[in-house]
C-alpha cells in the first residue's frame, strides 16, 4: 500500500516541477524568440510611463494588484489588430464578471497617429475593460524595449506607413512578473485557460 | 422572431439560410476568364484610418493574368498587401508587382495572408454594407466588384451564423 502512495507523491513532484520547468525556463524562452530585436535573457516587463486613452499618466506601478494582459498594436493595422483585439473581446465575455480583476491594455507601437483620442474611438468596438495607452515616441519605445517587443516603420508611399511589430498577448502576475505569452491565433479554449491560470494561480 | 415550435425554427431557419445563400452568390463577379468570389471586409472599428479587403480570383483561360492595383470611391487609396508572420512578428507589405492569377488557377486574398488594403475611408461601415472596388488587371483591364461588410468568411453568406 505504501509504496503506490510514495509513486504518486514522486509523479505529483515530478508533474509539478516539470510544470514549474515549462514556466519558469521554457515560456520565456518561446517568447523572447517571439521578439528578435530583445537582447537575449532580457526579462519580459519594466517601467514604463504612458498616457491612457483619457490622457491620464499610467506607470507599470499602476497595473500592479491585479494581473495584466498587454498587447502591442496600433489602429492603423488592419489585420492582426482588430482580430487580437476582437479575440480578447471574446476571451473577457467567456470569463465574465471574473474578468473585472484582469488589466487589460492595447499598447500603441505608433504614437505619431495613435493619439489617446484615436485609441478611444478605436477601442469603442471592443470590450470596455480593454483600454489604450499611448505617449511620446520616446515613452513608447522604452514601454516597448521592457516587454521585448519588436516594431519597425514601413514605408507605404505617399506619406503613408504601416507598422510590422509583434503580435504576442503578454499575461502578467499581479506583482509585475511575466507569467506566459497567448500567441497570435491561439485556439480560444486554450487562451481562456490561460487566463483562468493566470487569475487563480 | 415570432415563438415557433422548434422544428418550425429550424425550418424557418433553412429556408433563411437558403434564400440568403443564393442572394450572397449573386456578388460573384464574371468577366471573361475570370471569376471573383468570396468579397468581403470584416467590419472595422470607428475612427479605424484602414480595412482589409478578401477576394478570391479564379483564372479559367490558357493565359496568366496579374492583378495590378485597386480603387474603391470610398477610400482615398487602395493598395495590394501580403501579410506574414515570422518569430510572432507581423509583417506587411505592398506587393509591387501586383498578384499573379495563374492559367487555370486562382488567387486568393484571405485573412493572414494577401489582402487590399483599403486607406482612408470617406464614410463609415458597418456590417451588411457594401464596399465598390474598382480591380485592375493587366489583360482583363478594370473590373466593377462589390465587398460584403461582414465579420468572417465563415459567414460569407449573411445570416449563416445562426447555426
Amino acid at each position: 500500500m505504501r509504496r503506490p502512495v510514495v509513486l504518486l507523491v514522486a509523479a505529483a513532484l515530478a508533474a509539478g516541477l516539470g510544470f514549474a520547468a515549462w514556466r519558469g525556463l521554457i515560456l520565456p524562452i518561446l517568447a523572447t524568440k517571439s521578439a528578435p530585436a530583445a537582447p537575449a535573457g532580457h526579462e519580459i516587463g519594466g517601467p514604463f510611463a504612458l498616457i491612457d486613452q483619457d490622457g491620464r499618466a499610467v506607470t507599470d506601478k499602476d497595473l500592479l494588484g491585479k494581473p495584466s494582459v498587454l498587447f502591442f498594436g496600433y489602429t492603423y493595422c488592419p489585420d492582426v489588430c482588430p482580430t487580437t483585439l476582437g479575440d480578447l473581446t471574446q476571451w473577457l465575455k467567456a470569463l465574465g464578471p471574473d474578468a473585472d480583476r484582469l488589466n487589460v491594455r492595447f499598447i500603441t507601437i505608433d504614437p505619431q497617429r495613435d493619439t489617446p483620442k484615436q485609441l478611444k474611438a478605436y477601442l469603442s468596438a471592443f470590450d470596455p475593460r480593454i483600454r489604450g495607452l499611448t505617449g511620446s515616441p520616446q515613452a513608447v519605445a522604452q514601454a516597448a524595449h521592457a516587454y521585448n517587443v519588436y516594431y519597425s516603420k514601413v514605408d507605404l508611399g505617399s506619406g503613408t506607413y504601416s507598422m510590422d511589430h509583434s503580435t504576442t498577448v503578454y499575461l502578467m502576475d499581479a506583482k509585475g512578473h511575466f507569467v506566459e505569452p497567448i500567441g497570435y491565433g491561439e485556439e480560444p479554449a486554450m487562451a481562456i485557460d490561460s487566463l483562468k491560470r493566470l487569475l487563480h494561480p | 422572431m415570432p415563438k415557433l415550435p422548434f422544428a418550425g425554427r429550424l425550418a424557418a431557419c433553412i429556408l433563411a439560410a437558403t434564400a440568403l445563400c443564393g442572394a450572397a452568390g449573386a456578388r460573384d463577379v464574371v468577366s471573361g476568364p475570370l471569376r471573383i468570389t468570396r468579397l468581403w471586409s470584416p467590419p472595422a472599428p470607428p475612427s479605424a484610418p484602414t480595412a482589409a479587403g478578401y477576394l478570391t480570383i479564379a483564372n479559367s483561360g490558357p493565359a496568366p493574368d496579374r492583378l495590378i492595383g485597386a480603387s474603391s470611391p470610398d477610400f482615398d487609396a487602395v493598395q495590394i498587401h501580403q501579410m506574414s508572420m515570422a518569430g510572432g512578428v507581423m509583417s506587411m507589405r505592398p506587393v509591387p508587382r501586383g498578384l499573379l492569377v495563374p492559367a487555370g488557377g486562382s488567387a486568393v486574398l484571405a485573412p493572414d495572408g494577401f489582402h487590399l488594403m483599403l486607406m482612408g475611408p470617406r464614410r463609415a461601415f458597418k456590417a451588411g454594407d457594401h464596399i465598390p472596388v474598382v480591380l485592375t488587371f493587366e489583360h482583363a483591364g478594370s473590373i466593377k466588384a462589390e465587398l460584403d461588410v461582414q465579420a468572417s468568411a465563415a459567414t460569407a453568406m449573411p445570416g449563416m451564423a445562426m447555426h
